[in-house]
């Protein structure tokens, strides 16, 4: 059979042996947490609490105005020792609350067992899920009661669960299909309902049978979730890539979103934390998180507390491997460097690679030869090597009608480019200066 | 980590690359010419090792020349120039003057190549454009062939074709081997082959230039042939015969100068058919692959323009 995919990509080592197969460790809990009152898309949160107050696990600590915003809690019980900005692990500096924890593990009295959650309308559930603080956990984090809030004129017809994981060392969400993959059934299914949709779909790529088997068997007794197994390629994890894969249609460029073609997709992780919301009123305090890469002595992926600072997991796997060049938060194809570890685990955190390079100064840039390879591998079957032409040039109106905010910046280009040009950098620039000029007519 | 000694980098995504580089490129082209390079050096002995080394050797000079001159990084010089010349030299009789190769070599790298900007900005291929200038500077050298190991002076297949001068046409196994008066490097279409798989292989090229090159000659010298009633030898001749399975594989598939869309891909090398079988058959010379590939050069940014793909997620405007 061939297996379901998207056109363009490319083919990647996966590196992924380094902590496949290993079961996932419980990450040691810090005595200190670092929130970031802002680990989602949209409106920050302000702070509920002050300096010197006791808080207990799972109380709310921050919480934003509007509704795109989505609350934070409490990873532990302790105190309150400062709200100060620091380092996000996006590159911002944001407010932080910092918890000092008292080892005891209280949960706060809002976090008990939902009765009979079977029973409860799309709205409770999505109350429930907006309560719990969840947001999509494969790094987009965008809140996900609004995802599944109905927008009027569309409807879902299908919810697909991400499980591709098609960046390179990641790992964690294999783990967690494999570990607990009735919770992500149990999320799906509430998800379904929550956006009153009857068809569930996990797309796994071919390189995770073992998950796929798994997740085979904990969705058995529906039979309204299927089990799609992907060809290995990146970016197949990849939203329109994957929606196109799992139902071969097309989200619409310039603005479409995945509702437009009855679409919601979701990390396997958010459907995790949704089932520990909607049955336990377990907020979102922890998440399976990858720590890999050649510059870490035992790669392993953990079960962390948001909050978790990069330099703790990296101390319980035994620290460095030598002299490191980069720690990317996130995978190696998308994800960010950060300049110092310590910067906290927050709830779009999918993962750290530390990578030691090869000591060898990068490849000179050369002229673009015209190779195409750039343009074979796009996903979103764009022009990479004519964007970095107009980019260069400031041409950005041009450079918009050559589509560039089409772009998803995966990388693929990037990657092949034989001439070592940085092509995604000089067209998230083009990006960054349409979508600013759009904002500021739209201002006008 | 504070330590100041080992500070992280920090860089925009991606961060792995693939191990493709240009110069690896460069050096793939380099041994997908090597079996026609023996084949030539087996044919046509020292006079095609002498043309060969003065295209080779004038053109890298050139090139370093030209990046000094114009101050260009040394640490990006690649071996594009090595191809270029040795392309050059696989367009050229074997027994043409060292002088008139290393000059046109000099030609195609300076006036080619860098006057346009340098590699990635020229127009044309500047292998072809080596040769087209030799052609209108030396019409009578660069229109004398030899038979190939004994050397006799000699007509190419094509040209005893055109002429219809009663000469006996090559067998079609000769021509597919390689041994028959013509350009140095064009006479094994064997060896050409192998080469061009190979680069097919290392994905440096793309089949559609080729496929649509070649399907397009074979097929218009099929219908000619059907409506004269030459036979099915006729078409296999046209593709056998003069330089259409280096134009082929390794002119006409340059990434500088063919297009970079797949449908411009194919339109290029259609084009480049139908050009060469209007000069072989109707015009002045009886080869036409060099001017065919030049032609269509010109056109290039035009059918990029025109077959630019459809943006994921939007429905093909009718506008």
């Amino acid at each position: 059979m061939r297996k379901a995919s998207f056109k363009g990509g490319i083919h990647l080592h996966g590196y992924k042996e380094l902590t496949s197969g290993k079961a996932t460790i419980p990450a040691r809990i810090p005595d200190k947490v670092y929130i970031p009152l802002s680990q989602h898309i949209g409106a920050p949160c302000a702070s509920l609490v002050l300096v010197g107050d006791e808080v207990k696990k799972g109380q709310r600590i921050g919480e934003g105005k509007g509704f795109v915003t989505a609350p934070i809690h409490a990873p532990v019980s302790g105190k309150v020792v400062a709200i100060d900005v620091r380092e996000h692990p996006g590159g911002t500096f944001v407010p932080c609350i910092m918890i000092e924890n008292d080892g005891r593990e209280e949960w706060a009295d809002s976090v008990k067992p939902i009765k009979d959650p079977g029973s409860l309308d799309c709205k409770a559930l999505r109350d429930l899920i907006f309560e719990a603080g969840i947001v999509g956990m494969g790094g987009a984090t965008f809140p996900s009661h609004v995802k599944y809030s109905p927008v009027e004129g569309k409807k879902a017809e299908v919810v697909v669960l991400n499980g591709i994981e098609c960046e390179p060392y990641l790992t964690s969400d294999h783990h967690l299909m494999i570990e607990k993959p009735e919770r992500i059934v149990a999320g799906l299914h509430y998800i379904m309902r929550a956006v009153c949709c009857d068809k569930g779909i996990i797309a796994i790529e071919d390189n995770k049978m073992d998950a796929v088997d798994l997740l085979q068997k904990a969705a058995a007794p529906y039979n309204n979730i299927t089990i799609m197994v992907m060809a290995e390629k990146y970016p197949q994890g990849s939203e329109k890539q994957l929606i196109y894969a799992c139902t071969g249609k097309e989200v619409p460029a310039g603005g479409g979103l995945p509702l437009d073609v009855g679409v919601i997709v979701n990390n396997v992780g958010t459907a995790a934390a949704v089932a520990d919301a909607v049955e336990n009123g377990i907020p979102l305090i922890e998440r399976y998180l990858t720590l890999s890469g050649d510059g870490i002595k035992e790669p392993a992926n953990y079960l962390v507390r948001i909050g978790t600072l990069f330099k703790d997991i990296i101390d319980q796997s035994g620290g460095y491997a030598g002299p490191v060049e980069k720690i990317i938060a996130g995978g190696p194809m998308m994800g960010k460097t950060i300049y110092n570890d310590e910067v906290p685990v927050v709830k779009g955190s999918s993962g750290i690679v530390v990578l030691k390079g090869d000591g060898k100064p990068e490849m000179k840039e050369f002229s673009c030869v015209r190779c195409a390879k750039c343009i074979d591998a796009c996903p979103a079957f764009l022009e990479p090597t004519s964007l970095v032409r107009l980019s260069k040039r400031g041409a950005w109106e041009e450079a918009e009608h050559y589509n560039v905010t089409s772009c998803i910046e995966c990388g693929s280009c990037s990657y092949g480019c034989p001439a070592h040009i940085p092509l995604v950098q000089h067209i998230r620039k083009a990006k960054q200066a349409v979508l600013a000029a759009k904002k500021a007519q739209a201002n006008k | 980590m504070t330590n100041q000694d080992n500070l992280l980098i920090v860089s925009s995504s991606p961060h792995l690359h693939s191990p493709d580089n240009v110069p690896a490129a460069m050096r793939d082209v380099l041994i997908a010419l090597i079996p026609a390079l023996l084949v030539a050096v087996y044919y046509f002995r020292l006079p095609a090792v002498m043309v060969i080394l003065a295209c080779v050797v004038s053109a890298y000079g050139a090139e370093l020349i030209c990046l000094k001159m114009m101050k260009k990084d040394m640490a990006t010089k690649e071996y594009s120039a090595l191809v270029t010349g040795l392309l050059l030299a696989f367009c050229l009789p074997p027994t043409l003057p060292v002088w008139m190769a290393a000059l046109g070599s000099i030609f195609a790298i300076v006036i080619a190549k860098h006057l346009f900007g340098g590699l990635g900005h020229n127009i044309f291929n500047p292998a072809l454009i080596g040769r087209a200038f030799l052609l209108a500077s030396f019409p009578v050298a660069m229109t004398t062939w030899v038979s190939p190991i004994d050397g006799v002076t000699t007509a190419s297949p094509l040209g005893i074709m055109k002429k219809a001068t009663g000469q006996q046409l090559p067998r079609i196994a000769d021509l597919f081997l390689g041994n028959v008066s013509g350009s140095l490097g064009e006479t094994s279409a064997l060896a050409l082959l192998i080469g061009g798989v190979y680069l097919l292989y290392k994905k440096h090229i793309d089949w559609r230039i080729p496929g649509s090159y070649l399907g397009t000659v074979f097929v218009l010298t099929s219908i000619v042939s059907a409506i004269k009633g030459y036979g099915l030898e006729y078409p296999v001749f046209h593709l056998f015969a003069g330089g259409l399975f280096l134009g082929a594989f390794f002119m006409a598939t340059d990434w500088v100068t063919s297009p970079v869309t797949k449908t411009g891909r194919i339109i290029f090398g259609a084009g480049a058919g139908l050009l060469v079988v209007i000069i072989r058959l109707k015009g002045g010379y009886p080869e036409g692959v060099c001017y065919s590939i030049l032609l269509m050069n010109v056109v290039t940014p035009l059918i990029d323009r025109y077959t630019k793909a459809r943006v994921f997620g939007r429905v093909k405007s009718h506008a």
